[in-house]
């Protein structure tokens, strides 16, 4: 879990927060509703996870309650992986 | 048709001819056929005049996209009154402040924005008339909602308004440069020959399935609601949350015979990377049409692979004229091309200009200010009567001209090719967004003490908003806070992409903020 936590964090840190102190981006950092990821990134961020753990997200998971924390990312890739 | 025909009238010869064809159908499967709509349409108007509202009133719209926000519009238009659709997707605050600045007699509203909406009109000492839907579960809210309204004392029944053709519709809010959204307004006359128009071009007929992507107060949506009801045509409303997710959206386009897609590029190019247009056929889609921004060609040509049949048309024009320009893709794009195609020459009930700094016409190939004259050209910014006049030039002959504030060339073959702005209007995802608006969310802040912000090309997503700022005292809001705090008060499509905190801007020698040194920083 922790590993997932530090390779999302980092991506979000370089494509959607350059310049940002990485300690001010918690596990429970509020992204979509914290205005972090729009629509666009939110799809792009799903690329990523899919490119990154060959994992598929379907598009009903590809929601709030899914992605908007790290915290809540790295439950769904780490189910995903299991399940896989 | 004379030109001189109400938007509501549309409606009424729908119903004559084909009152059993469906008018809309929404993306969960719900439909209602022409006389069902004039029927709730009908009970519409009369709740609406019992709740006070008269010819020449505003009625707010606050629902999210769905078949009741389609009667919502028409009932209000039979009242006489205009429309006004806020983004249910907004902060609050800003929807509260476009109802309270046009001062509207009434407001639709889903049950679940309305507590909020109630405690921000109180705060502005607006008290509008609120009739409410209920937004739980699926399916229409609005006939359950006047049902109950008829149960506490019966609408009495009245018939529809016959307002002067230059009566306003609808008036569709934009981004403000001065911090605040302006109201543009726009009458029945323009709609209508706008809608005479894309009759003209497009040729549609009673078998045709418009889609209704764009959000109701978003001016692409105008094309949809009327030209679909002029020919007795299907609407397909598509909701916010489907709109935004392209391979949802790649299904339904298949699954719902979309015939005449309307969009702005962006949503195009996510369909083209992340729709899976190749798993869903469309032998019905015939029609393209995009506006809103420039459509990088890259991006149009995966699109025309994937979707080799329709025909492709870039539409162009500001809220206040809606489209005035066109111009039809060729079949083939060169392989070699990376130019955008050009905004075309000037629809029918247009006429243009190209004016140079000395308010001239130059010789063809010179850049200048487009501007535009005809039927379609709005009637002024609500309450601004100021920056309404700004916006329009009498020339010798009496014919009023707008100014687009887009930089234009006209080619050797006629067509006018997009330049770039006058003033510090971007666009972004197809909305317009004035660096200004964004600028005084920024000072709101309570940390914040200077904000500049410019937009940068992007060759991914068009353009990034980069934001710089200065603070009071020591303590320096993280970029984290400061995308919160402007998720808060903007629309999401204004949010910076990236806000940098420095010791101080750099000034031009009159002292004023220096933009192009800041669009220089790394």
């Amino acid at each position: 879990m922790d590993e997932i936590k530090k390779t999302v964090r980092k991506f979000i840190m370089e494509e959607f927060l350059p310049g940002e102190d990485p300690n001010e981006l918690a596990d429970s950092t509020p992204l979509i509703t914290g205005g972090i990821l729009d629509s666009i990134a939110t799809l792009k961020l799903v690329a990523y996870l899919e490119e990154e753990y060959r994992i598929e997200i379907a598009a009903h998971e590809a929601d709030t309650e899914n992605l908007n924390t790290i915290d809540s990312i790295a439950r769904l890739v780490q189910s995903k992986r299991k399940s896989g | 048709m004379k030109s001189t025909t109400l938007l509501h009238e549309l409606l009424e010869r729908a119903i004559a001819a084909h009152p059993d064809r469906t008018a809309v159908e929404d993306d969960a499967g719900a439909a209602i056929t022409y006389a069902e709509l004039g029927r709730l349409t009908d009970r519409l108007r009369d709740r609406l005049r019992a709740l006070g509202v008269a010819p020449g009133d505003r009625v707010g719209i606050y629902l999210r996209k769905s078949i009741d926000a389609v009667a919502a519009i028409y009932g209000i238009l039979k009242t006489g009154a205009a429309y006004v659709p806020v983004d249910p997707l907004a902060p609050v605050a800003r929807n509260a402040f476009i109802l309270n600045d046009c001062s509207v007699k009434a407001v639709i509203v889903g049950a679940s924005f309305e507590g909020a909406l109630r405690t921000e009109l109180d705060r502005l000492g607006a008290a509008p008339r609120i009739l409410a839907l209920a937004t739980a579960g699926s399916g229409m809210a609005l006939p359950a909602a006047l049902d109950e309204a008829d149960r506490a004392s019966t609408a009495p029944a009245t018939t529809d308004a016959a307002p002067a053709p230059d009566s306003l519709a609808y008036i569709l809010y934009t981004s403000g440069s001065t911090g605040n959204p302006k109201g543009v307004m726009l009458s029945h006359r323009n709609a209508v020959s706008y809608v005479a128009w894309c009759s003209e071009v497009f040729r549609p007929t009673h078998d045709d399935r418009l889609s209704n992507h764009a959000p109701l107060h978003f001016d692409l949506s105008i094309l949809d609601l009327f030209l679909a009801v002029r020919h007795a045509a299907a609407l397909i409303p598509i909701g916010e949350e489907i709109g935004k997710d392209p391979a949802r959206l790649a299904r339904l386009i298949s699954e719902k015979r979309i015939t005449i897609w309307y969009s702005a590029p962006s949503i195009l190019t996510l369909l083209t990377q992340y729709g899976g247009l190749d798993r869903h056929a469309v032998p019905s889609l015939r029609i393209v049409l995009f506006a809103g921004e420039v459509f990088p060609v890259k991006h149009l040509r995966a699109l025309k692979g994937l979707w080799p049949a329709p025909r492709y048309f870039n539409l162009y024009g500001p809220t206040e004229t809606n489209v005035c320009t066109y111009f039809e893709v060729p079949a083939e794009i060169p392989a070699e091309r990376t130019a955008p195609y050009p905004i075309g020459a000037a629809c029918s009930h247009f006429r243009t200009r190209v004016v140079g700094d000395d308010g001239r016409e130059g010789p063809r190939g010179s850049e200048g200010e487009l501007w535009a004259a005809g039927d379609g050209v709005m009637q002024g910014y609500w309450n601004l009567p100021d920056e309404s006049a700004r916006a329009f030039v009498e020339d010798a002959s009496g014919v009023r001209w707008y100014r687009t504030g887009d930089i234009v060339v006209e080619d050797d073959t006629g067509d006018f090719l997009f330049v770039g702005r006058r003033d510090r209007m971007v666009k972004r995802r197809g909305y317009r967004v004035e660096l200004g608006e964004i600028e005084a969310a920024l000072y709101k802040h309570p940390d914040v003490e200077e904000a500049a912000v410019i937009a940068l090309p992007d060759s991914e997503s068009g353009v990034r908003i980069r934001a710089f700022l200065t603070c009071r005292g020591r303590k320096r809001p993280s970029m984290i806070e400061l995308k919160r705090f402007s998720a808060e008060n903007l629309p999401l499509y204004m949010v910076p992409d990236v806000l940098t905190v420095t010791d101080s801007l750099p000034k031009t020698s009159t002292g004023k903020t220096d933009y192009q040194k800041l669009k220089a920083t790394p």
